[in-house]
């Protein structure tokens, strides 16, 4: 009886001391699901509707179909028009000015291989948008350019054309943070659930 | 070296790949019917075709035409001779002439892409190139004129 207390003691001891030594694989999150939080999804989404609403966002998201300059929007001068493909028209073609890379100098045109607005099928406006109906736009494929919220993601946080806002040339103002930031609180916003600000929300 | 064509001839241009197309059109090539007006792409003084785009000479790189067809005032017609050019002389449109290069340039991919504008076809067309003389109805009065010789010549 004595032996048969020991024996099972030290079994009890060994498992328990193996098991402690047992790693659980990491769980990896998925980027796109969190716990829904329509509070911190909606709030998430106000930091990212103030870059989309910065100038360097929001003049080549206009309301019309002539596109914005300078900080305070005013109409791109010129009579510049979107165009069907959103790269102008006869002899005002954004490349016509607008090259490769930012022209060095204050007031010169800023550049990128794909300077341009979205096209007049997909117009894409961000002016007067409030936060809500700006957040259901992006992500209603039919008005965000077919994306899926993955493929939003990957937008604001690859493409070149998005990225120029971050490196915007000679004195232009940046937008109120970081793209790496910026591009945290769209995950986010995702990943919460992707709620809608309220109405009331500005 | 950099090869380009300009009115149909190939040269091989010994610069720097940032010289703005303007300077190897007037001061390699000695093409001086284009102009230097603002160097800032906001007059269009300096308009050329490049693969028959309207593009601002002083701000594109010489890099960026590598290969690639320009055309110039000097090579927009054999004999100075194109309908813009005929309308321009009838017209009497030019005053001191300096910004004009660039306007017939930007002119000719209007009519190439809408051969019979409207006067909106126009403006949305043509607002990019200044004229401090202010000859704007004498080159939208010409613009038509060669809309209509192509429609009479197109009858005959």
């Amino acid at each position: 009886m004595k032996k048969l207390l020991i024996i099972s003691t030290i079994l009890i001891v060994g498992g328990t001391l193996l098991l402690s030594f047992r790693t659980e694989p990491v769980k990896v999150d998925n980027p796109l699901r969190l716990a829904k939080d329509s509070v911190g999804s909606a709030k998430a989404f106000m930091s990212v509707y103030k870059v989309l609403m910065s100038a360097r966002c929001m003049n080549c998201h206009p309301a019309g179909d002539v596109p914005l300059q300078g900080d305070d929007n005013h109409l791109h001068t010129m009579n510049v028009k979107r165009g069907a493909d959103g790269h102008g028209v006869y002899a005002v073609r954004c490349s016509n000015c607008h090259q490769a890379e930012n022209a060095t100098g204050l007031h010169m045109p800023p550049g990128n291989p794909k300077w341009g607005l979205p096209p007049a099928n997909m117009r894409m406006v961000f002016q007067g948008r409030t936060p809500r109906q700006l957040a259901l736009q992006l992500l209603d494929p039919k008005q965000n350019g077919g994306r899926t919220k993955q493929q939003l993601i990957d937008h604001m946080a690859k493409d070149d054309l998005v990225g120029w806002a971050w490196h915007p040339g000679d004195g232009r103002t940046l937008p109120p943070m970081s793209r790496t930031a910026f591009v945290a609180q769209v995950r986010l916003w995702i990943a919460k659930g992707a709620y809608a600000p309220s109405a009331k929300a500005k | 070296m950099i090869n380009i064509t300009v009115n149909g001839q190939r040269h091989d241009i010994d610069a720097d790949p940032n010289m703005p197309l303007l300077w190897v059109i007037r001061d390699i090539l000695g093409l001086t019917g284009t102009k230097f007006g603002c160097g800032a792409a906001q007059c269009g003084a300096c308009t050329v075709h490049l693969n028959g785009e309207a593009v601002r000479s002083c701000v594109t790189k010489l890099s960026r035409a590598a290969g690639q067809k320009i055309v110039t005032i000097e090579g927009l017609s054999l004999h100075n001779n194109h309908p813009l050019q005929l309308a321009w002389n009838e017209m009497n449109v030019p005053q001191c002439g300096y910004c004009q290069s660039g306007q017939l340039m930007s002119a000719a991919v209007l009519l190439r892409e809408n051969p019979n504008p409207t006067d909106q076809d126009i403006d949305d067309a043509m607002s990019g190139n200044i004229c401090r003389c202010g000859t704007y109805q004498r080159i939208r009065a010409a613009i038509h004129k060669v809309a209509a010789m192509q429609t009479e010549g197109a009858k005959l």
